[in-house]
């Protein structure tokens, strides 16, 4: 006889949904965390899109709006890049995205100390318990980074709309805005899943025997 | 018929390394425990009672000497194995319930099986035929925060009872509950352990659990202290009441 424990693929999504249903508010803050991070990732990417596709357009106007709203454009340049200090910035503030999100499930792990022992003491693997947590940071991951990279994109486009005036809507660069959206979503599940990553292996190492501890 | 040995200790020790101390818990204890009896382990508090519960199943590896269960070295299993077996062979019923707080009282029930690769519509089944028996039908869909400490407890005999287990193991499962529902409690994993031929193991300082035990061992010191059979457990207790 096969002395095998399982859990299935499904189940375990299922186990996943209902414990980020239960504790709602919770994941919500955490998400949030991740909301912030993405859209301004993705905000400072739409932004050289659409200044970038001005500047392509090859319009004198539009280069001199683009200096006057603070671009450093050289005769002969076809492109904008994103300058180190933006760069900076935005790696920044996606480190403090992990940091946050690391703190936050590390709590979570606390909290559930008795829950994760209780289900050792009723079979459950090490990596059963990684994956449940992995696939609550997945969801937390994919719900976060798509509404932040919509929310950062709408934001970089009417911000565009202010600084660049109407025409500049005209010809929104659709293809590298949807690349940039896309990048950011991978971007905020990277983060997500990096952030659960260690305290999902404390969790998995925790003793069975702390469940029986009587202590709240 | 010949007697059957489900769990045997021999000659285990545990001690607690603290740094600069080291305690021994359990100095040395010997133990056999016959299938489809309802063993209480009893003990006061400190005594080394809870760490040789631990010990029997399996959450806890002793310091010297072996502990089996249906003889298997449990020392020798890896973490597939051992998680196999307190999957499958044993059940636990804790003092604190530890229902999973997130699941209702039909899938508290149905997750071991589920770990046991049980098919879902099978598992569900079980389980509610299991909630029927401990008398919480109708109360499947309640989160363990709908449901009294009693009820709750209840929901976690089912959930011991899930894998048709050889072994129950109660971590004083009276021990949070009032004098009547603990008193339910006690008679409803006496009837499991009679009806299913589960042997039950229950460490707790409940003297309500004496008049169903099959066989009570003492424990003092880290030591066993004396093993009483039911027949003479009666003159005790009743000596106690005198």
């Amino acid at each position: 006889m096969a002395r095998l424990v399982v859990l299935p693929f499904t189940k375990s999504i299922e186990i996943a949904y209902k414990s980020l249903q239960a504790r709602f508010f919770r994941s919500l803050v955490t998400t949030l965390t991740l909301v912030l991070a993405v859209s301004f990732l993705t905000f400072s990417q739409v932004n050289i899109n659409i200044a970038d596709s001005l500047l392509a357009s090859g319009d004198p106007d539009m280069c001199h709006m683009l200096m006057r709203c603070g671009y450093d454009i050289m005769p002969g340049d076809t492109s904008l890049a994103a300058s180190p200090k933006q760069r900076w910035i935005v790696i920044l503030s996606l480190l403090v995205c992990v940091v946050g999100i690391i703190n936050a499930q590390l709590m979570s792990v606390t909290e559930r100390f008795r829950e994760i022992g209780t289900m050792k003491c009723l079979g459950a693997l090490d990596r059963f318990i990684v994956r449940l947590f992995v696939m609550e940071a997945t969801i937390q991951g994919l719900a976060g980074a798509v509404s932040g990279a919509i929310f950062g994109g709408v934001v970089a486009i009417i911000s565009a709309l202010f600084r660049f005036g109407p025409e500049s809507l005209g010809n929104l660069p659709w293809p590298e805005i949807a690349t940039s959206l896309a990048t950011a979503t991978l971007t905020g599940i990277a983060l997500s899943l990096a952030g659960v990553l260690y305290p999902a292996v404390i969790a998995a190492r925790m003793q069975p025997v702390e469940a029986m501890r009587v202590e709240q | 018929m010949t007697k059957k040995t489900i769990v045997r200790v021999t000659d285990v020790t545990k001690d607690f390394d603290l740094g600069k101390i080291v305690v021994e818990v359990l100095k040395g204890i010997d133990l056999e425990i016959e299938t489809g009896k309802y063993v209480s382990i009893m003990g006061p508090s400190g005594s080394g009672k809870s760490t040789l519960f631990n010990m029997i199943g399996g959450l806890d590896k002793p310091t010297t000497g072996k502990v089996f269960i249906d003889e298997v070295d449990i020392a020798q299993l890896d973490a597939y194995e051992l998680a196999w077996l307190r999957c499958r062979k044993i059940g636990y019923i804790f003092q604190t319930f530890n229902l999973i707080p997130v699941m209702t009282a039909l899938e508290n029930v149905t997750l071991p099986m589920t770990f046991a690769g049980v098919p879902s519509e099978t598992a569900v089944e079980k389980g509610m035929d299991l909630l029927k028996k401990v008398g919480l039908e109708g109360r499947h869909a309640h989160k363990p925060s709908e449901l009294s400490g009693g009820q709750q407890q209840r929901v976690a005999v089912a959930r011991a009872l899930a894998n048709s287990p050889s072994i129950i193991l109660a971590d004083e499962p009276t021990g949070n509950l009032d004098l009547k529902t603990g008193e339910e409690i006690i008679s409803l994993l006496k009837d499991m352990s009679d009806d299913q031929g589960v042997t039950v193991i229950s460490a707790t300082h409940d003297y309500k659990m004496l008049n169903v035990s099959d066989q009570v061992i003492w424990i003092r010191d880290g030591r066993v202290d004396k093993v009483q059979e039911r027949d003479e457990l009666e003159i005790n207790t009743g000596g106690m009441s005198s």
